[in-house]
């Protein structure tokens, strides 16, 4: 357990020792919040969609935690790199702690990041809110933010354990850049944190149905303003996301785990 | 306390390490020598549960590292050809999750790592990013890392490259304390002649992946019948330079270093 332990810890020693670096990396999401939320919003609202910052809020929250997280698996490219990854390698612990350790701490930086996001979210106007039945008017929801949280970690690790398992695989800079841009933007894009999933049919709509990140969306947004993408009702909606999200998250811990066990040097 | 026989490793078409068969006793500082590409690392690095042999048998202190993973881990340290450290946190915080690493009692860790870091010249910086360490810095810092968990033997492989005549001479005067203390078994590479003759008690000389000759100091010299380590290693290995290719680490080392200067 001390392996595991020690592991996450690095992990956050090394995110509050980089206070630029948690700021730098809230600007994109609050850049999308604001550029596209106040830009969008007229559109949106035309639509009779209501309030796109209200829409966008889950969304970037959402957006935070996934870049956030897998990045942080993805770090490994650099332990190798500067050949930290070695003396974790030969150490007479099971590799699966080590794994373990590095993608909790990674979840748990994510989190956080995400917590931020939401924090910001709430500065720029955001409300969670609330309707009681159909028709009638929308009241605040302070307490849909902590359920918002189990979503957030259950991205989170999700991710974190996604990067972990891509982390053991690349060696190299280039093999980043094109992840980058055939996996983590496809799966931002298609996850429905910009735009509603609803109304759309066909091959589109079984691709964003297949990433992973929609269910994490469509569960904070659930959460948080009582919008749902899949007319299944809420109570329905709530336990699917969760359980995919669950099992998700196992099977990448567990290919994460079987990559690095078998990582040579 | 090491013991291998007919170790074979190949990748693809190449035969790196071709069949050798060596013993390192107990407390021995024992020195392969060899080229570049002569098949040290990938020695090294089998004997470090790192890469599995293509054929052969290892034993380190008893232990088969194939079978026995764990149990041969915690007898030996290693310190890597490349850094290992951990720039983004202190000294004393690499030192620290070494010793988290290989289930050392928190009173004894405290203690440890207070007497190696003050041997080792770096008490004072312990609360400094190892990043602003210099070279020679990061070297005693991962060399009393891997005394760190008392092994039963250190690899060092090619410790004192890239530093200064003082450094070495300093770095070596330490290894040699500590295996006279602790009886730590010392198995090392290096291209230094002069180190192998100074502080190792036996020496193999590697080339082409085999063993050509083995013995202590004087003995290498008796058997090319030269004067110095030197000579006899070159009667031994001729006198043609080695090609190396640059691997793909290689290269992403020199990446990194030009990302991180850009930052």
């Amino acid at each position: 357990m001390g392996a595991i332990y020690i592991m996450w810890l690095r992990e956050l020693k090394r995110y509050f020792r980089s206070k630029a670096q948690i700021v730098v990396s809230l600007g994109q999401p609050t850049l999308y919040l604001l550029a596209l939320g106040f830009g969008f919003g007229p559109v949106f609202a035309k639509a009779g969609a209501g309030n796109y910052i209200q829409f966008m809020a889950p969304g970037v929250v959402g957006m935070t935690v996934l870049f956030s997280s897998i990045f942080s698996g993805m770090a490994m490219l650099w332990d190798r790199q500067f050949g930290f990854l070695k003396e974790t390698l030969v150490a007479p612990v099971p590799r699966l702690h080590i794994i373990l350790g590095r993608t909790l701490g990674g979840a748990t930086v994510a989190s956080l990041q995400g917590l931020l996001m939401l924090i910001v979210c709430l500065i720029a106007g955001f409300r969670p809110v609330h309707q009681h039945a159909v028709g009638t008017a929308a009241q605040h929801n302070w307490l849909a933010l902590p359920v918002a949280g189990i979503f957030i970690a259950m991205i989170a690790i999700v991710f974190a354990a996604l990067g972990s398992s891509v982390g053991s695989t690349i060696k190299d800079m280039q093999g980043f850049q094109v992840l980058m841009n055939f996996l983590v933007m496809p799966i931002f894009f298609l996850s429905g944190a910009l735009y509603p999933l609803k109304g759309h049919s066909g091959v589109f709509s079984w691709i964003t149905r297949a990433d992973p990140l929609t269910y994490g969306i469509d569960g904070l947004r659930g959460v948080l303003i009582g919008n749902w993408q899949f007319s299944y009702g809420a109570q329905f909606n709530f336990a699917l996301d969760l359980g995919l999200l669950a099992a998700l998250a196992a099977i990448f811990l567990g290919s994460s785990a079987w990559l690095f066990s078998r990582i040579e040097v | 306390m090491i013991r291998v026989e007919n170790l074979t490793r190949t990748f693809g078409e190449f035969t790196a390490v071709k069949d050798i068969t060596f013993q390192v006793d107990a407390g021995e500082i024992f020195a392969f020598l060899g080229p570049n590409g002569a098949g040290k690392t990938t020695t090294i690095k089998m004997l470090t549960t790192l890469l599995r042999p293509t054929a052969g048998r290892i034993h380190l202190d008893g232990f088969d590292p194939w079978v026995k993973q764990r149990e041969a881990r915690q007898r030996f340290g290693i310190v890597f050809q490349d850094p290992s450290l951990d720039g983004e946190q202190t000294a004393y915080e690499n030192m620290e999750l070494h010793g988290v690493l290989y289930h050392i009692a928190k009173r004894v860790r405290v203690e440890r790592i207070e007497l190696l870091l003050r041997q080792f010249e770096l008490w004072e910086r312990r609360s400094d990013y190892v990043k602003t360490f210099s070279g020679g810095m990061k070297r005693r810092l991962e060399i009393a890392r891997g005394f760190l968990h008392t092994p039963k033997i250190l690899f060092l492989d090619e410790p004192t490259l890239g530093l200064d005549p003082q450094s070495r001479n300093q770095l070596w005067t330490h290894v040699k304390a500590i295996n006279e203390r602790e009886k730590t078994t010392v198995f090392l590479t290096t291209h230094y002649m002069d180190e192998a003759d100074r502080v190792a008690h036996r020496i193999a000389i590697m080339d082409h992946g085999a063993i050509v000759a083995m013995g202590t100091s004087a003995e290498l010299k008796a058997k090319t019948n030269t004067e110095s380590l030197e000579a006899a290693f070159l009667a031994l290995t001729g006198t043609s330079l080695r090609d190396e290719g640059a691997s793909s680490a290689d290269n992403l080392r020199r990446f990194a270093q030009m990302w991180q200067q850009k930052r």
